[in-house]
């Protein structure tokens, strides 16, 4: 689990996370949502480390990040897996030689036990017949899949993921979903995924943080989304004509008005 | 008033940007030279730069070198045409200019050009892409790891393509020579052997591997450190040539004071 207390970030004179709590739990999909320039990406930054926070507290299962040294940050973060928005993939390196990378630079496995992993991990995000080939030579919805090849192949702990769905059509941002959710539940992950993809929020929100100005400003799950009452998330959540409809007969059902 | 009031300004701008500059360079030289985390993956690295900055370089290297071997040939006889002069004066022109300026200084400044705009583009790119951001996340060392195998990659090879500049001039100039019938083929081994002064090859190569430093190590801060997109990638490119070519010309000045003065 991950724990989160009053965390603070300012650039310069302003103010983008201004005291947030929150916690993110093990084998769930964990979803921080908000508008654009909400603090989301910076929020998740500050949880990988890449921003020093400003005040407050981040806790990998009991393990304060300030109390840690260099070196317990640098182990820490091989328990961490991340995929990117834009997927990150190393250009000048395989398909293969992406995922296979970390396993290189920290694994003490030999070259057939890293090319297992690297296949393993490839067939895990149903990727076949394309390790020789460079990202810019497949679509986006396959670099997104070996994005998520090469952030789990260390077996991570945590899983962060910044829009994964971004530039996907719907039906394969679906897919990456499910793999996702997947994933969290077989390996036993905490989860956290930054996104403002609606059909994401409905589909995989085990746990869903939603930020406004740099606050917490509603906590529940994909259940809680369709009754609540708090008309911020609501008219966030809900902004197309769709979303209102279903919320609607979601809330009839239910006996809510 | 009004105008020196401006030029203050400006002057404090520019030192406060030039003081950020110098203390953020020396910042990332000190994380650039970290123990590796693993060395046969930075050696990987390595030769992949080995290929990207030194072998790719190889042909530009070798015609310009011909050509202005053979340019400064044909310039040095024209500028001597008194029959007092003996002709393998000419031949002794042309290996010193080779020898001590062309081919470690202008070949370096045109590699701060090729290789200095690669480098930023490159790490730039990355650092727009978050490829860099992606191997801090995987707990690498990203300056160290995409900068020291460059870094190293330079050191080594660019004394080689300034070794092979200065034989391919020198042989361009014997070419020149001999077919415009300026100076015939004896006169002209004679004068590359006359008056010969090992130490200018022992300087040329020193200045060869600390401008390949300056290059790489310049080029390389203005890559790492783009805040934007496509066009920060741009302008930081172009940044970085001129800086490394500006404090290049400066680094030669010095060095031949030093080491010749």
């Amino acid at each position: 689990m991950i724990q989160v207390t009053g965390i603070k970030k300012s650039f310069g004179d302003v103010e983008v996370l201004r005291g947030i709590d929150a916690n993110f739990y093990e084998g769930k999909t964990n979803l921080i949502i908000g508008k654009s320039g909400s603090g989301k990406t910076v929020f998740l930054k500050c949880l990988l480390g890449l921003h020093n926070i400003n005040a407050g507290e981040i806790s990998f299962d009991g393990r304060p990040l300030s109390e840690m040294e260099d070196k317990q940050r640098r182990e820490l973060r091989l328990e961490l897996g991340m995929v990117f928005q834009g997927s990150a993939l190393f250009d000048s390196l395989t398909v293969e030689e992406n995922v296979s990378f970390p396993l290189k630079m920290f694994a003490n496995m030999s070259k057939s036990e890293i090319e297992d992993r690297t296949n393993f991990c490839l067939k895990r995000v149903n990727i076949a017949d394309a390790n020789a080939r460079f990202p810019a030579e497949i679509s986006g919805g396959m670099q997104k899949r070996v994005a998520i090849a090469r952030a789990i192949v260390m077996n991570p702990k945590y899983l962060f993921c910044d829009e994964p769905n971004s530039g996907l059509d719907p039906k394969t941002a679906m897919v990456i979903d499910e793999l996702i959710k997947e994933i969290t539940l077989e390996f036993n992950i905490t989860t956290v995924i930054n996104t403002h993809d609606m059909n994401s929020v409905m589909q995989i929100g085990d746990n869903i943080i939603f930020l406004a100005d740099g606050k917490k400003a509603w906590e529940g799950n994909k259940e809680e989304v369709i009754t609540t009452d708090d008309q911020e998330m609501a008219d966030f959540v809900f902004s197309s004509e769709l979303f209102k409809k279903i919320r609607r007969a979601a809330r009839m059902e239910q006996g809510l008005r | 008033m009004l105008e020196n009031k401006l030029v203050h300004i400006f002057a404090s701008m520019f030192l406060k940007n030039f003081i950020e500059d110098v203390g953020r360079y020396f910042t990332l030289m000190g994380m650039v030279f970290r123990r590796p985390d693993n060395g046969k993956v930075y050696w990987e690295a390595f030769v992949r730069d080995i290929y990207a900055l030194g072998v790719k370089s190889l042909g530009l290297v070798c015609i310009i070198s011909i050509f202005v071997g053979a340019v400064v040939t044909i310039q040095t006889a024209l500028n001597l045409e008194n029959p007092i002069i003996p002709k393998y004066y000419i031949a002794i022109a042309t290996r010193e200019s080779i020898i001590l300026e062309f081919s470690p200084t202008m070949i370096s400044l045109i590699l701060a050009g090729k290789v200095g705009s690669n480098i930023a583009s490159t790490l730039g790119t990355m650092r727009v892409s978050e490829q860099i951001d992606a191997l801090e996340v995987m707990g690498i060392k990203s300056a160290s790891y995409l900068i020291l195998p460059k870094i190293a990659a330079t050191l080594i090879f660019n004394p080689i393509l300034i070794t092979l500049s200065m034989f391919l001039g020198v042989v361009g100039g014997y070419f020149a020579g001999s077919m415009t019938g300026m100076v015939s083929t004896t006169e002209f081994v004679e004068g590359l052997q006359m008056d010969y002064r090992p130490f200018y090859i022992v300087y040329a190569l020193i200045k060869t591997v600390i401008f390949a430093f300056i290059i790489t190590s310049v080029s390389s801060y203005y890559g790492y450190f783009v805040k934007g997109g496509a066009v920060e990638v741009g302008e930081n490119s172009t940044k970085a040539v001129v800086a490394s070519s500006l404090i290049l010309i400066l680094a030669n000045y010095l060095i031949t004071q030093l080491l010749l003065g």
